[in-house]
């Protein structure tokens, strides 16, 4: 992986070094909060409902075991002893002290970890597939353009106050596991006559207008991607709407303006740029390619995993649910589920974090990854080690096997600590998993992605997840708004209203009811919800939810 | 018609700690909202409100809030201000924790 030149170090230590001094001025009384407020959202530093928040990057989802236990440390000193692992791959301390926050950025420091860019109106943390550099699926490993466009957008003089924040993802595979098609900036490693280069997707986005992003060109080759992208910002940077905060992003932009305008405007912009990149952007992309090489795979057997496979079911279970296939042979990609039934989605203890760094170092190559998913991936695992792996977890509550299933659910923090939130989150996730694991049905519903949102800025993802949920506030009671059929792959789709909302106490039971219906129309457990709902569409979903009658009148909503 | 006006109290972030505050009758910051003075006239309501964001070194975001007035001093109308006055509901962290140990 990555690591800081002194460049990087010396930028990141100056970073901090100001910062304290913004702090120490802000509570000296010579900065008012409206001079600070922008200085500390640039670091990351966000008030929330009950307290200070500090969003710390997790660069395209990779860390190391060292990183990891100093998040935990962190966690431990200056806040109550966990983090939670966002949908950005940002990892969150929702109680920070304002005097401590300097230290804690400092600590950061120590493991080449910061919080620039977390937040304001700038190029937030770029992020990547989570199975980045061990998916078999993959054509290149994302990360090192990632690194690449960390480095060109930390602190960039033209895009340090864009209309809007700007968000970039990136996929190695066709396979897309970084949700491209919802970033303003959506890169695609493909292959042409044996050369890599980008699709590049602009113009996505969740939140109150949602769009699927589109391709803006469908091959960019390395060598023209840093000015290409560079020119995409910049015509946004002059076009996109400062005058009204709803319409500032760009898919907005591209909406008002059209993408062939857009393009237009782009190359006549790219000739300019392309003059300006003298080629050290591809000198420097070399340099960081060679650092993200793949570590030694060893081949052995793997008769202990097969051993444990066939003697231990709850072992199996795991198996089947958290490993994907893995690019080298005899090894595993491990998902540790943070979704616990019952548990805070995303949620990690300092506790499990050490757990989680110290297998990683033992039997992982030391590699780790923070999936949009908000669970931990052990990139690298050798398939003989899944057994005394597994039992590791579990002692510490972390072998949940519910990858991919309905209690692995995405939530955002919602109303428990968002301060722009209409309604709560977490606890509907985690009613949602205790009430299904009551039910003992979660394996035989099968594939299904629960995505839920407290307010309409959807950190949620909930359009794409195939049941979505959003919180809202109707007349001063929670409110939750089901849409179904999202999908959050490569050929996105945004998922439909099924009609009016649910109450809190009504939402359960909705979504009971909702795959009920599934269960009883799907052909069979090998069709997955998604598909179902694609071959008979919204209507037995509605009866479900509202009733014969009352699906009829809904049928406008 | 002018909307009556409703009994409302003034909130905001301490700015070291960012803890959810209100403000007393004799002008001090509390952390508890049964501190809180219930403020029913709109005029005072606006002067206070004024003169409490001014109190930029001491706390964030001040604000008017509906409250109702209650057997324990003001109650919060709607659902967010009583999540402020108690913390999250995944966690005893917040309100909930720290000021059953000071109680």
């Amino acid at each position: 992986m990555y690591s800081y030149s002194d460049f990087d170090a010396a930028f990141v230590a100056e970073r901090n070094r100001q910062f304290r001094a913004q702090v120490e001025r802000r509570i000296d009384g010579s900065l008012t909060e409206d001079e600070f407020k922008p200085l500390r959202l640039m670091n990351g530093l966000y008030l929330q409902l009950h307290a200070y928040m500090l969003r710390v990057a997790i660069p395209y989802g990779t860390l190391n075991s060292r990183q990891m236990h100093k998040l935990a440390d962190i966690a431990d000193r200056w806040d109550k002893g966990y983090g939670h692992f966002t949908t950005r791959q940002n990892i969150q301390y929702n109680w920070p002290q304002l005097r401590d926050v300097p230290d804690m950025l400092d600590a950061l420091a120590e493991v080449q970890m910061h919080a620039i860019q977390t937040s304001g109106n700038t190029i937030r943390n770029v992020t990547a597939d989570h199975f980045a550099g061990a998916a078999a699926d993959e054509v290149a490993d994302p990360r090192p353009v990632a690194e690449l466009i960390r480095q060109w957008s930390t602190d960039h003089p033209e895009f340090q106050f864009l209309p809007r924040k700007f968000k970039v993802a990136v996929t190695g595979s066709p396979n897309d596991r970084a949700v491209t098609a919802a970033h303003d900036i959506g890169l695609r490693i493909v292959e042409r006559d044996g050369e890599i280069g980008y699709a590049v997707l602009v113009g996505g986005g969740l939140g109150r207008t949602p769009m699927i992003g589109k391709v803006l060109n469908d091959f960019v080759p390395q060598a023209d991607l840093l000015p290409y992208i560079e020119a995409v910002v910049s015509v946004w940077n002059l076009l996109g709407r400062r005058d009204n905060k709803y319409k500032a992003r760009i898919k907005i932009t591209l909406h008002e303006h059209g993408i062939d305008e857009i393009r237009r405007l782009v190359e006549d912009r790219f000739a300019e740029t392309r003059q300006a990149f003298n080629g050290a952007d591809l000198a420097l992309f070399d340099a960081i390619k060679a650092q993200f090489a793949a570590p030694s795979f060893t081949k052995r057997p793997i008769s202990d995993f097969e051993r444990a496979y066939e003697s231990d079911p709850v072992f199996r279970s795991w198996a089947d649910t958290n490993l994907s296939d893995h690019r080298a042979e005899g090894y595993a990609i491990t998902e540790i589920s943070l979704k616990a039934h019952g548990a805070t989605p995303g949620d990690a203890t300092s506790d499990q974090m050490r757990v989680i760094a110290d297998i990683a170092r033992e039997f992982g190559h030391d590699e780790l990854r923070i999936s949009h998913e908000q669970n931990i991936v052990l990139p690298h695992v050798h398939k003989a080690d899944l057994p005394v792996i597994h039992a590791r977890l579990k002692s510490h509550g972390l072998a949940t096997a519910n990858i991919g299933l309905i209690s692995d659910i995405i939530a955002c923090p919602g109303m428990d600590y968002c301060a722009l939130a209409t309604a709560r989150s977490i606890p509907i996730a985690q009613q949602i998993a205790t009430r299904f694991d009551e039910l003992k049905l979660e394996h035989e519903i099968g594939a299904l992605k629960i995505k839920i949102s407290g307010c309409i800025n959807a950190c949620g993802h909930h359009h794409v997840g195939h049941i979505g949920i959003l919180g809202l506030d109707r007349a001063g009671v929670e409110n939750y708004q089901i849409t179904l059929g999202g999908d959050h792959r490569a050929d996105m789709a945004l998922g439909g209203r099924t009609g009016p909302g649910f109450s809190a106490e009504e939402i359960i039971p909705a979504i009971e009811r909702l795959i009920g219906a599934y269960l009883d129309v799907r052909e069979g457990k090998d069709e997955p919800f998604l598909d179902t709902y694609k071959r008979v569409g919204m209507a037995p979903f509605k009866t479900a939810l509202y009733g014969a009658e009352d699906a009829k009148r809904t049928k406008a909503a | 018609m002018p909307k009556p006006f409703t009994p409302k109290v003034i909130t905001a972030n301490a700015l070291l700690s960012g803890e959810v505050v209100y403000l007393t009758a004799d002008d001090r910051w509390s952390p508890h909202l049964s501190d809180a003075d219930l403020l029913t006239d709109e005029a005072d309501a606006q002067v206070r409100l004024l003169d409490a964001e001014k109190r930029s070194h001491e706390v964030v975001g001040v604000y008017l809030v509906d409250m109702v007035p209650g057997a324990d001093g003001p109650e919060p109308t709607h659902f967010r201000e009583a999540f402020r006055r108690t913390g999250p509901s995944n966690y005893a962290h917040g309100k909930q924790a720290e000021l059953k140990r000071s109680a």
